[in-house]
């Protein structure tokens, strides 16, 4: 069976490495890890993933402009995204479901959330 | 052969025909008969065994209810056993939301602690300090203060949520985070957060043995935080210890750097 592929896009080095220990958790998974925004588009652009997780506040390009981009490239708009953030507002949230991320995750996160919404999103038990 | 010959031969084997198939459908009924004759026979044998006399109905009567009695028994065990094991369930599903809990806060702290320990840079310490309160705390406006030698006064050297500027330099001894620093013991107040800059809502010292390096102040919450966690005090008193020897590695690091160099140039003057 093939890993899944996991894209973690975070410029904080230190989310980056929670994220990865947790998702490592799950069965036959393979973690690429992208520091900004525009290292995120060039991996998700030239490589297939099967999820994304997406920091929202980002140099260079921020989460949710690519959110906005992967969803307007045909060949990537179906993968699913959670974005991970410190923005626990409201209309935050409603913004990036709007732009098309699959789930909004607050910080500090919790393992067992990320590893869930991983789980439902890349349908594996 | 005459025609009326072969007619009467005919006829005669039709006869034939017609009583072989009526012997035949005698013999299946006596079959059928005897078939019936076993049955009644059972049925009477049966009727006799079940209960000649009111002794063996009263015999019959009590060995089924020595069977309900120990099939009641045999219940009653599987239903006490099925609630022993709901009970295990239970206990096992609740040690496992524990476990995840632990399995979590370790992650954190394992990550914590590899981030302070993994550059000398003092710059760099104070960022995975501050990536660390944000990101795993959870606080939205807190600044990191370090001990003056020259002035003995707390100075901010990194912050968020808030310009350094707008943290004031703090006496050590004085107010909470002046005193925090001096005791060694970390401060934790009501979570709802503090726009008065000398009370924080909770203040960690950074400590390495006995001598006190700064303090972390916290003076808002995310959002979506309302309090502070168990995990959060394990994270402090992480904080308390590993940032302040990442911040006293750093300093010392960045000292014998400067101390080669010069060293270095002495030595280049000296052999030039």
């Amino acid at each position: 069976m093939d890993k899944h592929r996991i894209l973690i896009v975070e410029d904080s080095p230190t989310m980056r490495q929670l994220l990865a220990f947790a998702l490592k958790r799950l069965k036959d998974v393979d973690i690429v890890e992208a520091q900004d925004g525009m290292d995120g588009l060039r991996k998700v652009t030239s490589d297939h993933f099967d999820l994304a997780l997406i920091d929202i506040n980002m140099p260079v390009m921020d989460g949710l402009k690519l959110v906005s981009l992967i969803r307007g490239e045909d060949s990537i708009k179906d993968m699913p995204i959670v974005v991970v953030t410190t923005e626990g507002a409201k209309e935050d949230r409603e913004r990036a479901l709007a732009l098309g991320a699959n789930e909004y995750l607050t910080k500090p996160i919790q393992a067992n959330k990320v590893l869930s919404v991983a789980r439902s999103l890349l349908k594996i038990g | 052969m005459s025609k009326d010959g072969g007619g009467v031969f005919g006829r005669g084997e039709e006869f034939l025909k017609l009583f072989s198939r009526g012997a035949q459908f005698t013999k299946e009924l006596m079959h059928e008969n005897e078939k019936l004759r076993r049955q009644l026979v059972h049925v009477r044998m049966t009727q006799d065994s079940a209960a000649q006399n009111p002794d063996d109905w009263e015999k019959l009567r009590c060995e089924l209810m020595g069977r309900i009695e120990s099939l009641e028994v045999e219940r009653d065990s599987a239903l006490e056993r099925l609630r022993e094991v709901e009970c295990e369930n239970h206990d096992f599903a609740t040690r496992y939301v524990e476990i995840e809990e632990e399995n979590n806060a370790l992650a954190n702290l394992y990550v914590a602690s590899f981030q302070l320990h993994s550059t000398l840079d003092l710059s760099e310490v104070l960022k995975i300090i501050l990536e660390i309160v944000i990101n795993l705390i959870g606080a939205e406006t807190f600044a990191v203060y370090v001990v003056d030698e020259k002035t003995s006064r707390l100075e901010a050297v990194a912050s968020e949520g808030e310009p350094l500027s707008h943290f004031p330099a703090v006496p050590t001894g004085s107010g909470i985070i002046g005193s925090c620093v001096t005791t060694g013991d970390t401060w934790c107040g009501d979570a709802s957060g503090s726009d008065d800059m000398e009370r924080p809502i909770a203040c960690i010292p950074l400590r390495v043995e006995d001598q006190s390096l700064g303090a972390i102040a916290i003076y808002r919450l995310l959002q979506q935080k309302e309090r502070f966690t168990p995990l959060d005090h394990e994270l402090f008193t992480l904080l308390a210890g590993h940032a302040a020897t990442a911040i006293f590695s750093s300093r010392l690091f960045a000292n014998s750097e400067r101390k080669l160099n010069t060293i270095q140039g002495f030595i280049d003057l000296l052999t030039k």
